[in-house]
């Protein structure tokens, strides 16, 4: 599988896909409604408001409001894709999220707009690096983090057949369209990008192209690197994880927090059931500033960055 | 839709009467099960059992055997915690046997301490942290304004639970979107878990904060259930925007030395404070 560097015309804003989707499943289907805290631009929902204006319910910038009223929707009949900035969808919301979501069970697809550091220099406050930490520990909640617009699409769709809450990240960050043949979306089940027996990066959203670069690189050096696309949190692909700690050398990458994502999903899986050396690579605390880009490759979220990785823990292995 | 005998019999009285039988006979069961659980929140079961027999056997369409259907009236506990006198009603309505009662708070028993929708019908929402339900009856009212469907919401919120922001944020939407078919009752007994709303952080002037926030506002007295009953089922079709009723009522209503008293939130009676206030509520 080929993963050269992509040019930025082949890159990607997941949330074109994303209201692509959306109405697509609203022209046939009369239930989907879509929410939003003020955010029909960076939602991208104007095109859904000119077709469907009735179907459009921004309450304002009231996200405690917005999840509640999401709730209530759906238990009049609705199956509302909520939409708002990630950190404060997921933040300033959490206990409705927790209560009126997941708890009540509502049929309520939460979509987290520009999550992990897809604002870049507007800093911390906007950087959604902890969503997963706290969203990952409630039952009933599914965590989707597709990877491309292809995943982004075929995780809504998925989200919209389920009768359960959903949250889904939005990336907003431009990601290359990932090769991929006959591929086919399923809820809780890994994606295995690339075969390998001698290490195994685990990785999701935006980092998932990188992980396959660094895994080709490492293939010129002879290491053979099996690559899981991870990105159904919840539901956790426990098979999956366990056949990749079996490789020995274990590296997670994300665009999130390095406690509570996808490498502590990963790490209690490894640690109960298949204990081996792992390194877990993403944001060690609040970004500095700078754009996207600019911080993946300040924290080493690179393909090269990821590749040293790798190469470190089988040093080690050697070495021990 | 069925509506229950009360409903449907004509003679206004005899509805009434038989709402203020329901409300008393709540006030019973809810403080017997306070008392055998030993914990719950009386006062607070006390004060709204008057509004909740109202709506459960005057105003709401609804079938017990039915639970989900769409056409169905729609309650909301915002104020999660008096579910003593919350599952007495739903019992006394139909939703679940009376002997199930028995159940209350005792270890796996579908009566939690808060209500829980997936354990028993009847129940639209899972509320116990305040400032909850009333965002989630306005996101039922909106479904309803999308469909255009005639069935009504209503939310049956605590005074001290205004001072939770998203309670506000929630008006200000159901004014701006003028949800006529929605009606938030604010069980108004003007004391919160520790002492009085006024002395904590005022509401007041509270009527006319409602109808900044688009509100049309009825105050009644909350323990007179013939108000009560001409207010919750006055047409919708009559007004463009959303109910606020505020209900002036005592946080344990109905028992002496319970009336008025913060301490009672979440007090629970000895045996012979049990055994008084019994004889107090025997009609």
């Amino acid at each position: 599988m080929s993963a050269a560097t992509p040019v930025a015309s082949d890159m990607f804003d997941c949330r074109d896909a994303y209201v692509k989707a959306v109405e697509e499943l609203a022209a046939n289907d009369a239930r989907i409604v879509t929410v939003c805290n003020d955010s029909v631009g960076s939602s991208k929902l104007n095109k859904f408001r000119d077709r469907f204006p009735d179907r459009l319910v921004n309450v304002g910038i009231a996200e405690q409001n917005m999840i509640g009223v999401s709730a209530g929707l759906a238990n009049g009949g609705k199956i509302p894709f909520v939409s708002g900035a990630s950190c404060f969808l997921t933040g300033r919301a959490l206990e409705q999220i927790k209560a009126d979501i997941a708890y009540s069970q509502a049929n309520v697809k939460l979509c987290g707009m520009a999550p992990g550091v897809g604002y870049g220099d507007l800093g911390p406050t906007h950087h959604s690096i902890e969503d997963l930490a706290w969203l990952r520990p409630l039952t009933h909640l599914t965590i989707l983090v597709p990877s491309d617009p292809w995943e982004t699409a075929e995780a809504i769709k998925a989200a919209a057949a389920l009768e359960g809450p959903v949250f889904i990240r939005v990336s907003r960050t431009p990601v290359p369209a990932l090769p991929r043949e006959n591929a086919k979306f399923e809820i809780g089940k890994a994606e295995i990008l690339r075969q390998g027996h001698d290490a195994a990066i685990i990785a999701n959203g935006t980092m998932v192209h990188r992980a396959l670069a660094a895994a080709e690189a490492l293939s010129a050096e002879g290491i053979a690197t099996r690559v899981v696309n991870l990105s159904s949190i919840s539901p956790l692909d426990e098979a999956a994880i366990v056949e990749a700690g079996q490789t020995g050398a274990v590296v997670t990458v994300e665009e999130h927090n390095i406690r509570g994502g996808l490498g502590g999903a990963v790490a209690e899986v490894l640690a109960v059931h298949q204990p081996c050396p792992m390194r877990i690579l993403g944001f060690p605390n609040f970004a500095p500033t700078g754009s996207a880009e600019f911080l993946f490759e300040h924290f080493g979220l690179t393909a090269e960055g990821i590749a040293q990785n790798v190469r470190e823990l089988l040093n080690a292995r050697r070495a021990g | 839709m069925s509506l229950t005998a009360a409903v449907r019999a004509p003679d206004r009285d005899a509805r009434i009467a038989h709402i203020a039988e329901r409300a008393n006979w709540i006030r019973r069961r809810s403080l017997r099960m306070v008392f055998d659980a030993q914990a719950g929140h009386p006062g607070g079961d006390l004060s709204a059992a008057d509004i909740l027999a109202t709506l459960y056997f005057g105003v709401m369409r609804y079938d017990a055997a039915r639970p989900n259907d769409p056409a169905r009236d729609r309650f909301i506990l915002s104020k999660g915690h008096i579910t003593g006198a919350f599952y007495s009603v739903l019992a006394t309505a139909g939703y679940f046997p009376e002997s199930e009662l028995d159940t209350y708070l005792q270890p796996l028993s579908r009566l939690n301490g808060h209500p829980n929708r997936m354990y028993l019908p009847g129940i639209e929402t899972n509320t116990g942290p305040l400032g909850h339900g009333f965002p989630v009856g306005v996101g039922i009212a909106i479904a309803g304004q999308i469909d255009r469907a005639d069935f009504r919401t209503y939310v049956l919120t605590g005074d001290g639970e205004l001072q939770e922001g998203s309670m506000w944020e929630a008006a200000m939407t159901a004014g701006h979107r003028k949800l006529n078919r929605l009606t938030v009752i604010v069980d108004r007994n003007r004391l919160q878990q520790g002492m009085g709303t006024e002395e904590t952080v005022a509401l007041e002037p509270l009527a006319d904060r409602w109808r900044a926030f688009g509100f049309a506002v009825e105050e009644v007295d909350g323990h007179d259930v013939a108000r009560l009953l001409s207010v919750l089922e006055a047409p919708p079709e009559n007004r463009d925007k959303p109910l606020c009723v505020i209900a002036h009522t005592h946080k344990g209503q109905g028992v002496s030395f319970m009336q008025d008293k913060a301490s009672w939130h979440h007090g629970v009676p000895t045996a012979a404070q049990f055994a008084t206030a019994m004889k107090e509520l025997e009609l």
